[in-house]
């Protein structure tokens, strides 16, 4: 745990290698993502173990989720990083000849990148990437609660990257708070919406941009379907984006599920018989799926399921196992909207089901709802699928399918209202911390000496005719043969 | 909505959440969503400064005494052609955007769909009135959003004009005025919005961002800073000088967040650059410029004084080389040069927004640059010579908002280029398709097949399927199949 009053000299040191011109190099940011990438490689039992450490999750789920998509992350980084670096000429009008603009990207300085404990490694490494490949030195505070990965990634960041220019500070609130009152090029904060505000507010006192990608009861809408495949299939990804996502525990995991109400109790027995079959008759000696974080967290879950109104509402599961921090997959048919667990993100192995009359019924449950990371629609309806595009908002909108639209790099992932706003993910992982400055040239030869006092009638005429690119009007003007009006 | 000016409402708290109540409740109903609509007031905002310029003209002129030919250029002129773009790309900017998948997500294809954020609020400056307001405005309308705008305060008949010709010309039950200084803007800026885009001060844009923190809302800051101009002696100096004078005191008399602040040169090149300089100041203002039509007045008494303060300063009073009168009952303020002022002045340590320009003169430009960015970044910087290798430095080692080379402020007009600011500067841009994407959320939207799914996928869990994914994740075609193969 880094001591407080040592965090000066590492920063200036982190800014003097941002001073010093060093991280713009395109070597430069080519050696710190294959640094990257062989940290990946060689340290990947080492992350796997950390991971079971904390948060109990098989090295497959840790791979698909984590090392995996970080991989595949830094390879496109490595490919593409000379087309990310390179200026974008920007069309001029022929009034502007023989001006030439473009916009330049260039690093933002010294980046503060604050990560969650759920996905220790991806939610880390992932805007470091796109830091660094954006020419950034870079601070990583990575969450405490999950001390194993957090520990390892102290250790093992200083070895494969420039430790003069990446960091890793570990800590607590202390430390975070301590982190916020410095002067930031950026700041790119994963995590809960309280915390989000007090990252804002502290980015306020310097004018620092920020990123916060956070979360929201993600909603899987399930409609109808007729083919038995087509079924399986889809129970699969459902299941799959919510107990087979760090149980429940991910920001994109599926919150709730609704379905029309005729449909339920099919959906509810395919979603039982999967279950059991991707956990086991007794799930509590399942290696495949995550504990939960910590006690707090364990808790925090018991209490929702205790709830009374909530416990008669369990329709599979709901055994927990408080020395293991486990607990087991549960569905819940309709329990009350007015419970905690319909009202805040679940964040756990969860699974209420609503049910509604008709199924285009859920635009307006969504829509009088906080805006969510992302929305999960599961049907064939094409008039369905366009309604839920244009009638609601949220980060995203996955049709078929939940989870995984973090591993696709060619879309944009990031939330709106309260999930946050900035996004990230393939280039937009370059953008996020990146300034694109505009830059225009022009000639010293020629002039609209129009422009420039004193006033007179005859300069406003040409003025007004340049001005909307009336280049006639302009001609007009100019052998005078049209006047101000 | 005319109010009688005795018996105005205060626009309060209450106020503030009762106006937010009613415009959810008109964004929900989906009517600023359809191309229609926002074509229709985009042509009709079109209107308000085809119809109604001369209103415009004499407005702008009794709050800031400025001259015709400048409220023309700078704000009457671009607010038409901004409508004018978003007229004719709205089209393909509400198109949605097809990207292509990999075969991490096989087989899937996928688009990011524009949408509007919501209810969104507008804080304009004083210095272009109409045109800090109107041209978000435009964005913000394209986009589809309903707009709050709060025109600046310190110039009451341009911000009366704007409130009495929005609510005439535009849909009031979508786009609103409000009207006030501090305590009315302090009552917005306690409501929920969905984007609030500022420009202004440094110091307001950081309540305006704390105020947004407590909501979580995204802004954008267009801010200022201290745009310096690095002269070298390589150049075409008539041209240069018209540009630099232009850029300055033809801009709302130097009161421009993008006006060049301050001028560094070779102490050899100092010389012949003041010399033309003085020579075009008397060509443009005449022999006394306090008389000069052509010259924008000081906003009001406090800037007045606070440029009165930069030069009365000790250290500053005696490299006065040009100018300096000044009439504080008429808050007219002449262009004024000042050579070699200290780097501790107060001059140089505050963007000066007025007609006040310090030349700075050093033996190699190069080493000016680093002396730009330890400023803090500024909202443009600007450099004249004909050395590429000079031109390359600055682009590669300045950071601004937006830089112009051999120019100044000219790229404020350029709809292509996205106009904001970085680090004290500001965050977030505009203009252009930049305006659209500023007020718009850009979803993604994923749609996934059924042909095939990796059961590796999913648990229960295995070394086996441990390879697929590795297959998967790396995007190579062969390692799929081969595990695959090995699968079935």
């Amino acid at each position: 745990m880094a001591e407080i009053e040592n965090l000066e000299p590492d920063l200036e040191e982190l800014r003097e290698s941002y001073r010093s011109g060093k991280t713009k190099e395109a070597s430069w940011r080519k050696s710190q993502l294959k640094g990257l990438l062989t940290l990946l490689k060689e340290q990947e039992k080492d992350i796997f173990k950390a991971l079971e450490q904390d948060l109990g999750k098989h090295y497959a789920e840790s791979y698909r989720d984590e090392v995996g998509t970080l991989t595949k992350s830094v390879n496109l980084a490595l490919s593409s990083l000379k087309d990310w670096m390179s200026s974008r000429k920007a069309k001029l009008p022929i009034a502007a000849f023989p001006s030439t603009a473009e916009v330049f990207p260039e690093p933002l300085g010294l980046v503060l990148i604050i990560s969650s404990w759920n996905f220790p490694f991806g939610l880390s490494l992932e805007p470091v990437i796109g830091a660094i490949a954006a020419g950034n030195s870079v601070v990583l505070k990575p969450s405490e609660l999950a001390p194993a990965s957090s520990s390892l990634l102290a250790k093992t960041i200083p070895t494969y990257l420039d430790k003069k220019a990446v960091k890793v500070i570990e800590g607590g609130a202390a430390v975070g708070e301590h982190l916020l009152r410095c002067k930031w090029d950026k700041i790119f904060f994963t995590g809960n919406v309280r915390v989000g505000r007090i990252v804002m507010t502290a980015a306020a006192n310097h004018l620092t941009p920020v990123t916060l990608e956070l979360g929201g009861k993600c909603p899987a809408i399930f409609d109808s379907f007729s083919s038995s495949w087509d079924k399986e299939m889809v129970i699969k990804r459902v299941l799959g984006g919510k107990f087979g996502a760090c149980a429940g525990q991910a920001c994109i995991a599926i919150d709730y599920i609704l379905v029309q109400e005729g449909f339920a109790p099919t959906l509810l027995e395919l979603l039982r018989n999967m279950t059991k079959k991707m956990f086991g008759e007794n799930p509590r000696e399942t290696k495949s799926m995550a504990r939960i974080i910590n006690k707090q967290h364990f808790l925090r879950l018991k209490n929702i399921l205790d709830d009374p109104s909530v416990q008669s509402c369990i329709v599979h599961g709901g055994g927990v196992d408080e020395d293991n921090l486990f607990i087991e997959p549960t569905i819940l048919m309709n329990p009350p909207l007015k419970a905690s667990i319909m009202t805040d993100e679940i964040f756990g192995p969860l699974l209420p089901i609503i049910t509604l009359k008709k199924i285009e019924d859920s635009i307006e449950f969504i829509n009088s709802r906080p805006k969510a990371l992302a929305i999960y629609v599961f049907t064939k309806n094409e008039t369905l699928k366009r309604r839920i595009i244009s009638e609601t908002s949220s980060g995203s909108v996955t049709f078929n399918d939940a989870i995984i639209q973090y591993a696709a790099d060619t879309i944009p992932f990031g939330g709106v209202g309260e999930s946050g706003f900035g996004r990230y993910h393939g280039k937009f992982s370059f953008d996020t911390f990146t300034h694109e400055k505009a830059i225009l040239r022009r000639s010293l030869l020629t002039e609209f000496w129009f422009r420039f006092p004193p006033w007179n009638d005859f300069k406003l005429a040409l003025t007004k005719s340049a001005y909307s690119f009336d280049y006639f009007g302009f001609l007009l003007v100019l052998m005078g043969l049209k006047k101000n009006s | 909505m005319a109010e009688d000016s005795e018996t105005k409402k205060v626009f309060d708290a209450e106020a503030a959440a009762s106006l937010m109540k009613e415009l959810r409740g008109t964004y929900a109903s989906g009517k600023t969503r359809s191309y229609e609509w926002r074509v229709a007031q985009l042509k009709n905002l079109m209107k308000i400064v085809d119809d109604h310029e001369k209103d415009i003209l004499d407005a702008i002129r009794a709050d800031l005494s400025k001259p015709e030919q400048e409220s023309y250029i700078a704000e009457i002129s671009i607010i038409k052609s901004s409508c004018t773009r978003a007229l004719g790309e709205l089209n393909r900017w509400m198109k949605p955007e097809k990207v292509k998948t990999s075969i991490t997500t096989f087989p899937s294809s996928a688009e990011i769909v524009s949408e509007p954020l919501g209810v969104v609020l507008i804080i304009g400056a004083w210095n272009f009135p109409l045109l800090l307001a109107l041209d978000p405005a435009i964005g913000a309308i394209a986009a589809g959003n309903a707009v709050v705008l709060k025109p600046s305060e310190l110039c009451p008949a341009t911000s009366s004009l704007i409130a009495k010709l929005v609510g005439k010309y535009l849909d009031s039950s979508c786009i609103k005025v409000v009207e006030g200084a501090v305590a009315e803007t302090s009552a917005l800026l306690e409501q929920k919005w969905d984007k609030i885009f500022f420009t202004g001060s440094g110091r307001v844009g950081r309540i305006v961002m704390a105020a947004a923190a407590k909501h979580l809302t995204p802004v954008a800051l267009e801010l200022g800073g201290k745009c310096p101009v690095v002269v070298d002696s390589d150049i075409n100096l008539p041209v240069a000088i018209r540009r630099i004078a232009g850029g300055k005191w033809a801009s709302n008399n130097g009161q421009a967040c993008i006006a060049p602040d301050y001028i560094i040169t070779t102490k050899d090149f100092a010389p012949k650059l003041i010399d033309a300089l003085k020579h075009e100041l008397e060509a443009w203002y005449g022999k006394d410029p306090l008389e000069s039509k052509d010259l924008a007045h000081i906003v009001n008494s406090n800037h007045f004084a606070r440029l009165a303060k930069l030069l009365d300063d000790d250290k500053v009073s005696g490299k006065i080389i040009h100018g300096g009168q000044r009439d504080k009952a008429n808050l007219k303020f002449a262009p004024t040069i000042l050579l070699d002022v200290p780097e501790d002045s107060l001059v140089m340590n505050e963007e000066i927004f007025g007609p006040l320009l310090p030349i700075l003169t050093v033996d190699k430009l190069e080493d000016s640059f680093d002396m730009i960015t330890s400023r803090g970044k500024p909202l443009a910087a600007y450099l004249f010579t004909n050395n590429k290798k000079l031109k390359e430095k600055f682009v590669k080692t300045v950071s601004a908002g937006g830089l112009v080379i051999n120019d100044t402020v000219l790229h404020f007009a350029e709809k292509t280029l996205p106009f904001g600011g970085v680090g004290e500067s500001g965050m977030g841009s505009y203009h252009g398709k930049f305006s659209y994407e500023a007020f718009s959320h850009r979803k993604s939207v994923l749609y996934r097949g059924f042909a095939g799914d990796a059961s590796a996928r999913y648990p229960p869990y295995s070394d086996r399927k441990l390879k697929l994914l590795k297959a998967l994740l790396s995007g190579s075609v062969v390692g799929v199949i081969l595990a695959l193969i090995g699968w079935s």
